[in-house]
């Protein structure tokens, strides 16, 4: 290892609209080493390693790369100075077959026209990989593991000698895992570094030289792996609980109330398989998870957005069968999804015709709108919910997160639903108004609506929450009473702390000692 | 983690939508004023009656594809459904020898056609602009084929009341005009559906979301497109008194031409009816001015994809959240 390291980087700082998703980091990654990346979701570790990849760009801070600072980066610049992102999204061209994507870029060519030997450039990327995969298969036809193979395929392809990898393994199987775990050491042995972002501590213990806990963006410390423990890590990653402002849970409904919903070992892809869960009248159900562990997975196929593969799901006692968005909530369902202006919102549209889509029938007579009743049903429920600016035709575009996430609750609570998933209810929303959504979430529990809640912020899950589902890879792996817990315990069964080799969780995670 | 940031670009903000609505009547009474003032034979009852007639049909179809472009669609076969539609009527009338039935016919063809474009856009998942494009292949060699290439003409008289008759000075298809333009945004502004096809061109997830049948949405309005073309033809072809195989080429790319200079979001969730039709006259004015002043017709062209190109530009803008 040389003195100057691969990158460095100081007082990074990076800002998403009201949150700080990086604040003045310092760190540098020496030659040929794996560097592992933790902390819990929205911690900043992926952040980091997509501005060392050139995806983002810091607000402010510095960035050096094998010793020059880098000024105007992006990811063309950043892959001539052979940094190369892995990113979780992955960005492969669907119709090209998998040759053509490792070479992307790099063909090459006399005056534009491509040389043959394409073929022949790969079978000795293969020599090295044994992926095993068919040169001249257009990728779009390949699963999402094998494609994620294609991406490491491409970087090697590429010369790189930082490779940024995020989440590389969450979609790969046990033996997949090991595979790339000998690719990082026979990387590591030609001196390529490696930034490696993952939610598994075991792999990160195993196989990275140094790791780096990350927590509210912030940098917590970076020790040797031979130092740390999972215990240690999660400790870290933990920090001082958050004043959160939590309300009173209501009261819990009787074990005997029947179900109002019910999953019973329900499949869908690969990302919901085997779900059991119930949640009854004015019960507050936590789902909590990692980021890509299925969570909002299982919300879907519940509201009938993804079919079910297998199972049975009942609303009511009654089986729902031929399930649709629309037939629950004509049952008296809805959800609030994860991403309010990509599946929630028509930002073109006012305020008031948001809240009042799903219940136009209400307001109309022959087809024909009341608007004068639509308008004032709305002044009064942005009212109740403190929606600011309180306009009922209001440009939402341009309302902050929290006020468009209660416009969001006004138009369900529009409809008196009986049973209502929020899928990250308070993402990217400052305190004040998650202290006004969560008192909502407790109202609406206590008015006997049933709530699914799901939330990267477990604070959250474990003080609102009657009961916590655990959810990881797909399956639930435990129901703890969210009242006889605490988060610190939740990361530690969702991080796997504890696990042993032999008894491991149905996950597809390497543990290759 | 998404960014969530809000457009710190705020007077672009508040002066965009006001240019947006209101660009393409400006640049309408401008063009007006001007060739008034600069031509004597512009500002005549004649010239005035026969702008606002000749471009009735093209306005009807305008009208109805700006529900298509809300509802993030666009409808590339109205051009082929208007001559379909045309030789069926004239088709109709010579073989049962009825020019209302004829006339009548030429509607109910629209309608169908439209049907059967929202059914492949919805059913086979295809993007309407391609669905569209081959249809109106089909449809137009449908066309030849019932006429066998020639013109179909009607001999009875009363065929060409619709077209050549009014009342008082003002044509007919004037008059069928207005009634569609107000019937059509009576539907977009005031009734469930429209709220529908606002929302669905907004952001179809969201309103898959709401419980809304976005599909059955999206073919209703491929419907109503169709059904426009029929009229609009059952008013071409009983103004000329003939079915045409070739009559409505090129119609469809001046209707959305004409959807989109009225400010109508090529990226739907945004639109109004009368800007459409403003649309149509801006380009009928473009038209008429250059044959009034007797101007070089390649400049005629130019201007008018300049004029285009400026609007869909315009529109564009708005995409930068």
């Amino acid at each position: 290892m040389t003195a100057e390291p691969a990158v460095s980087v100081r007082n990074l700082s990076k800002r998403f609209g009201s949150t700080q998703a990086l604040s003045a980091v310092t760190l540098s990654f020496a030659r040929g080493e794996v560097h592992g990346l933790v902390g819990e979701n929205g911690a900043g570790k992926s952040t980091l390693g997509k501005m060392i990849g050139g995806l983002y760009h810091q607000d402010t801070g510095d960035l050096d790369v094998f010793g020059k600072r880098v000024r105007r980066w992006d990811i063309k610049r950043a892959q001539d100075a052979g940094v190369v992102l892995i990113a979780q999204e992955l960005c492969l061209v669907p119709a090209l077959t998998v040759a053509q994507n490792v070479f992307l870029g790099r063909e090459r060519r006399t005056f534009g026209v491509l040389h043959s030997g394409l073929e022949r450039r790969y079978r000795e990327l293969e020599r090295i990989c044994r992926f095993g995969l068919p040169p001249d298969v257009p990728v779009d036809r390949l699963s999402i593991a094998d494609q994620q193979k294609v991406e490491i395929m491409r970087a090697l392809a590429r010369d790189a000698r930082v490779i940024v990898m995020d989440e590389p393994t969450s979609s790969l199987t046990a033996d997949e895992t090991a595979r790339l775990h000998d690719i990082i050491g026979w990387l590591k042995s030609r001196g390529t570094t490696i930034i490696y972002v993952t939610h598994f501590l075991e792999d990160v213990l195993a196989h990275c030289d140094r790791v780096t806990v990350m927590r509210d963006g912030r940098l917590i410390r970076t020790a040797d792996t031979g130092r740390e423990t999972k215990a240690s890590l999660v400790e870290a990653m933990l920090g001082e609980p958050a004043d959160m402002l939590l309300p009173e849970r209501p009261p819990a409904p009787g074990a005997r109330t029947a179900p109002l919903v019910e999953m019973s070992d329900v499949h869908s892809g690969e990302r919901v398989r085997g779900v059991s869960l119930t949640v009854r009248p004015g019960e507050i159900v936590g789902l909590a998870g990692l980021v890509g562990s299925g969570r909002t997975e299982i919300a879907r196929v519940l509201f009938g957005c993804e079919p079910a593969d297998s199972g049975r799901i009942a609303f009511r006692g009654e089986e729902v069968r031929a399930a649709s968005a629309r037939a629950s909530i004509a049952r008296g369902m809805a959800m609030i999804p994860e991403d309010r202006r990509a599946q929630g919102l028509v930002l073109m549209r006012p305020l008031f015709e948001n809240v009042t889509l799903p219940h136009l029938g209400g307001f109309s007579r022959m087809g024909v709108l009341g608007r004068r009743a639509e308008r004032a049903a709305v002044g009064e429920l942005i009212e109740r919910l403190g929606v600011r600016p309180r306009q009922v035709d209001g440009d939402i575009s341009v309302y902050s997160g929290g006020n468009q996430q209660k416009v969001l609750f006004a138009k369900w609570l529009l409809g008196r639903p009986e049973f209502l998933i929020l899928d990250e209810p308070t993402r990217g929303v400052d305190v004040g108004a998650k202290a006004r959504i969560y008192q909502l979430i407790v109202d609406i529990a206590t008015a006997g609506t049933g709530v699914l809640l799901i939330s990267s912020e477990l604070e959250e899950v474990v003080g609102l929450s009657h009961r916590v589902y655990l959810v990881r890879q797909g399956s639930l792996i435990g129901e703890v009473a969210a009242a006889e817990t605490s988060v610190e315990v939740l990361l530690q069964r969702l991080f796997g702390v504890g696990d042993t080799p032999t008894t491991s969780t149905p996950s597809g995670n390497g543990e290759d000692q | 983690m998404k960014s969530t940031s809000a457009t710190p670009e705020t007077a672009a903000a508040q002066v965009l939508p006001f240019v947006r609505q209101y660009a393409v009547l400006i640049l309408l009474v401008a063009l007006f004023v001007t060739l008034s003032v600069s031509t004597s034979s512009f500002l005549t009852l004649t010239n005035l009656i026969n702008i606002l007639n000749q471009n009735a049909p093209l306005a009807i179809i305008a009208v109805a594809g700006t529900l298509v472009v809300i509802c993030g669609g666009f409808d590339l076969s109205t051009g082929a459904i208007f001559s379909v539609a045309g030789v069926v009527a004239a088709w109709v009338a010579v073989r049962l020898g009825s020019p209302v039935l004829g006339l009548l016919s030429a509607p109910a063809v629209g309608a169908i056609l439209g049907l059967i474009n929202g059914l492949s856009i919805t059913r086979l998942k295809i993007h309407s602009f391609l669905a569209t494009l081959a249809s109106s292949l089909v449809y137009g060699g449908l066309a030849v084929l019932i006429t066998g290439g020639f013109l179909i003409s009607v001999g009875d008289g009363s065929f060409t009341a619709l077209g050549r008759g009014g009342v008082g000075p003002v044509y007919y298809a004037v008059l069928i005009l207005g009634a569609f333009a107000l019937v059509s945004g009576f539907l977009l502004n005031y009734t469930t559906f429209g709220r529908y096809v606002l929302s669905v061109g907004g952001n179809p997830e969201a309103a898959e979301l709401s419980g809304i049948r976005v599909d059955r949405v999206k073919l209703y309005t491929f419907l109503y497109s169709g059904l426009a073309a029929g009229i609009a033809a059952a008013i071409g072809v009983s103004r000329i008194g003939s079915g045409q195989p070739q009559a409505g080429n090129g119609l469809q790319l001046l209707a959305i031409a004409a959807v989109i200079l009225g400010g109508t979001s090529i990226y739907g969730g945004i639109g109004a009816i009368w800007r459409s039709v403003c649309g149509v006259y801006l380009l009928a004015l473009i038209d008429n001015g250059f044959d009034i002043l007797n101007a070089n017709p390649f400049f005629k062209d130019l201007t008018t994809g300049v004029v285009i190109l400026a609007a869909v530009a315009l529109s564009a803008t708005r995409r930068g959240r």
